[in-house]
C-alpha cells in the first residue's frame, strides 16, 4: 500500500507538469464554457423544459472524448518507448500497482476539470442580477445527478484511455484507440439500438442489454434525480474489469 | 517455501525461453556464489538480456527454474526484487526528474526505510561521483556516462544482496569505463555481482568467474584462468619473421617442438619482406629461450620480434563460441550426406 501511495504521487506529479494535460483541462474548459453559454442563451430566449444543468451536462460527450485520450495516452505507452515500464517493474510493486496508479492519478485530474466547470453555474449566478436565477442554475438535484454521472461513467472512460496506452508504444496511436472507444461505446451503442429491429429474435434479449450498456439512458436517470444501480454496478464492474486487462498486458508487455 | 538451500545468490536451473519458435535461451543452469562477481559475455543475440531478465523476474521462463538467495524467481517474484538490483539495458530513465529527485522516488520504491534514506542517497551519489556534478541536474540534461551512473545508483540503492548489470559500460569512453570498474570493485565482496559486457578485458580485470553464452547455450564457465587452461592449454608466441613459414615449422618439428602456426597477415605484410605469425605449442613451460635460438639459426628465416603471447579472454570468448559452432555443424547420425552439405550451405548464408 506504501508503494502504491509513492507510485500515486508520482504519477499525480507527472500529470502536474506535463503541458498537455494543461492543454487538454484548457480546451474542455473551453468547450465546457461553450456549451454552458448556449444553454443559457437558449433559455435566455424561451422557456424551456428542462432544467438548464440537464441540457449542460448532455454535452458531456465532446469533453470527455477529447480530455480523456489527452490525460491518459501518455500514461503506459510513453513509459513502454522510453523503457522506464521495465525499470519500474524490477522493483517490488506488481503490475496492478502501476496500472491503479496512473488510472487514479488521471481519474483524479479529469473530476477535477469537471469540478472547475462548476464555476459557470455560481459565475453566472453572481454576475445576473436577476434573483430567479439561483433555485434554476444552482438546483441540487440535476447538479449532484449530473456530477454523479460524470464521475461514474468517467471511471470506465478513464479506464478505457489506459487500457489502450497499454497496448501500443505510440502516444498517437494510444490517443486515436482512446478515442474511438469511448465514441464507440457511448454512439455505437445508440446506433445499434436505432438498427436493432433488424436483428429479428435477438431483438428482445439485444434491446435489454443494449438498454443496460446505452450512457445517455444513464445520462437521463441520474441528471433527473433517479440514481439507479444497475449503471453504477455497469461502470464499476467494466472499470475493474478493463484495469484487470490492463494489468495483464503491461505484465506480458514490460 | 524455498526449494533450495540459500548456499548459491543465484541458481538457475534449466532455463529456457522461447520467442515464438525460436529458443533464446535453452536449458541454462549455472550457479553464483555470495560475494562473487560473474562477468555475463556472448555475442549479440547470444540470450545474455533474455537470462538476465529472466532472473529479475522481468521475464517468465517457459521451462526450468530460477533462485536469488534461495526465494523463487517464478513463485515469489515481488521478494526477490527486494533482493535484486538491476540496471536493465540501455538504462532506461524519465527525462523529466532531477537526479536527487529519482533516486528519492526509487528509494521509497525500493522500501529503503524513511530514517535511512537521505543517508544511503547521499552514499550512492557520492560512490557514483555525482554528488558535487549532477545531484540537481534533469536527467533528460545528463550525458551517456552520467545517465550510466544514474543507473547504477539506482542499481545499488537499497544495498541489494544481488546486482545484476546489462552491459554498464556500453557507450562510455575510457575515464568512465574506469570509474564504473572502481564501483564494481568497491562492490565485491558486499553484493552478488553479475555483470554482462562486451568489454572483455574490463570484465577480465572486474570478475572472479565468466559464463559464455552463445546461441542460447552455455559454452564456457569458470575463472578465466581455468579457461586459459581448457582452451588454450599450451603456450603462444608471436613472431616477426622473413621467410617461408612452411620452412619455420618443419624447423620447429626437428627440433622436437610440435606447433600449429596461426598466419594472421595483413595484404600490406604479406607483400613486405616480414610477417607476423602465431605459433601455438601443446607444451606449457617457457620456450622463449630456444626458440628464438632455433628460427635464428634456421637457414631462410630472420627474426625481427618475438614475444610470449597471454591468452586474453578475448581469444577465450572466440574460442568457446566456435567450438560451439562447430559442434552444431558436425552432422548427427541421422542426416545423410546431402543433408549435411545443405545444413552448411544454409549457416554459411
Amino acid at each position: 500500500m506504501r508503494n502504491f501511495t509513492v507510485l500515486l504521487r508520482h504519477e499525480l506529479r507527472a500529470l502536474w507538469i506535463n503541458p498537455a494535460t494543461y492543454l487538454a483541462a484548457v480546451l474542455s474548459l473551453l468547450m465546457l464554457g461553450f456549451f454552458y453559454y448556449i444553454t443559457i442563451a437558449e433559455y435566455a430566449q424561451a422557456a424551456q423544459s428542462e432544467l438548464p444543468n440537464a441540457r449542460f451536462f448532455r454535452f458531456f460527450l465532446f469533453p470527455v472524448v477529447l480530455l480523456v485520450p489527452m490525460l491518459t495516452m501518455k500514461s503506459i505507452a510513453e513509459e513502454r518507448r522510453l523503457g522506464t515500464l521495465q525499470t519500474l517493474m524490477t522493483t517490488p510493486i506488481g503490475p496492478t500497482a502501476v496500472v491503479v496508479s496512473k488510472f487514479l492519478a488521471a481519474y483524479i485530474f479529469y473530476c477535477a476539470v469537471w469540478g472547475v466547470a462548476l464555476a459557470y453555474p455560481l459565475l453566472t449566478v453572481l454576475v445576473l442580477p436577476q434573483a430567479d436565477l439561483r433555485p434554476l442554475l444552482l438546483e441540487p438535484g440535476s447538479l449532484l445527478g449530473g456530477y454523479f454521472f460524470i464521475t461514474t461513467s468517467g471511471m470506465l472512460f478513464v479506464a478505457l484511455g489506459i487500457f489502450t496506452s497499454s497496448l501500443t508504444r505510440s502516444q498517437l496511436i494510444a490517443g486515436m484507440l482512446s478515442f474511438s472507444a469511448i465514441f464507440l461505446l457511448i454512439i455505437g451503442v445508440t446506433a445499434i439500438e436505432h438498427i436493432a429491429p433488424g436483428l429479428g429474435s435477438w431483438k428482445q434479449f439485444s434491446g435489454e442489454a443494449l438498454a443496460y450498456l446505452q450512457t445517455f439512458d444513464h445520462y437521463e436517470d441520474a441528471v433527473h434525480g433517479m440514481i439507479d444501480l444497475r449503471p453504477l454496478i455497469y461502470y464499476f464492474s467494466t472499470t475493474a474489469l478493463i484495469l484487470a486487462l490492463s494489468s495483464l498486458v503491461v505484465e506480458a508487455k514490460s | 517455501m524455498t526449494l533450495s538451500e540459500p548456499t548459491h545468490s543465484i541458481e538457475a536451473r534449466g532455463l529456457t525461453k522461447f520467442f515464438g519458435a525460436t529458443a533464446a535461451v535453452k536449458n541454462v543452469s549455472f550457479e553464483i556464489a555470495p560475494g562473487e562477481v560473474v562477468g555475463f559475455l556472448g555475442p549479440n543475440g547470444a540470450g545474455k538480456s533474455t537470462t538476465l531478465r529472466m532472473l529479475s523476474g522481468l521475464l517468465r521462463a517457459d521451462h526450468g527454474e530460477a533462485y536469488v538467495n534461495g526465494i523463487s524467481v517464478a513463485r515469489n517474484p515481488t521478494n526477490v526484487k527486494r533482493q535484486l538490483g538491476f540496471m536493465p539495458e540501455n538504462n532506461p530513465l524519465p527525462e523529466d526528474l532531477r537526479v536527487i529527485e529519482y533516486l528519492r522516488y526509487r528509494a521509497r520504491l525500493k522500501d529503503v526505510p524513511s530514517k535511512e534514506r537521505a543517508k544511503r542517497i547521499d552514499e550512492v551519489l557520492e560512490a557514483c561521483d555525482l554528488q558535487r556534478t549532477a545531484r540537481r541536474k534533469l536527467i533528460g540534461s545528463l550525458s551517456k556516462g552520467f545517465r550510466q551512473r544514474v543507473g547504477l545508483a539506482d542499481a545499488i540503492l537499497s544495498k541489494p544482496a544481488v546486482t545484476i548489470l546489462d552491459e554498464p559500460t556500453i557507450g562510455l569512453d575510457p575515464h568512465q569505463i574506469l570509474q564504473i570498474r572502481k564501483l564494481i570493485e568497491n562492490l565485491k565482496g558486499r553484493t552478488t555481482v553479475m555483470l554482462s559486457s562486451h568489454i572483455l578485458s574490463e570484465v577480465e580485470i572486474s570478475c572472479d568467474r565468466v559464463i559464455i553464452l552463445n546461441r542460447g547455450v552455455i559454452v564456457a564457465s569458470g575463472a578465466p584462468e581455468a579457461l586459459r587452461h581448457e582452451f588454450f592449454p599450451g603456450s603462444r608466441y608471436e613472431a616477426e619473421i622473413a621467410g617461408d613459414p612452411e620452412t619455420l615449422i618443419q624447423s620447429m618439428s626437428a627440433a622436437g617442438f610440435e606447433c600449429d602456426l596461426d598466419d594472421p597477415a595483413t595484404k600490406e605484410e604479406a607483400s613486405s619482406d616480414f610477417r607476423k605469425v602465431c605459433l601455438n605449442f601443446k607444451n606449457k613451460d617457457d620456450l622463449s629461450e630456444q626458440l628464438v635460438k632455433r628460427i635464428t639459426s634456421t637457414e631462410g628465416l630472420r627474426l625481427k620480434n618475438f614475444n610470449s603471447q597471454p591468452v586474453k579472454l578475448e581469444d577465450i570468448f572466440l574460442a568457446a563460441t566456435r567450438r560451439s559452432w562447430e559442434v552444431e555443424m558436425q552432422p548427427t547420425p541421422s542426416e545423410t550426406p546431402d543433408e549435411t552439405e545443405t545444413n552448411k550451405e544454409d549457416a554459411q548464408g
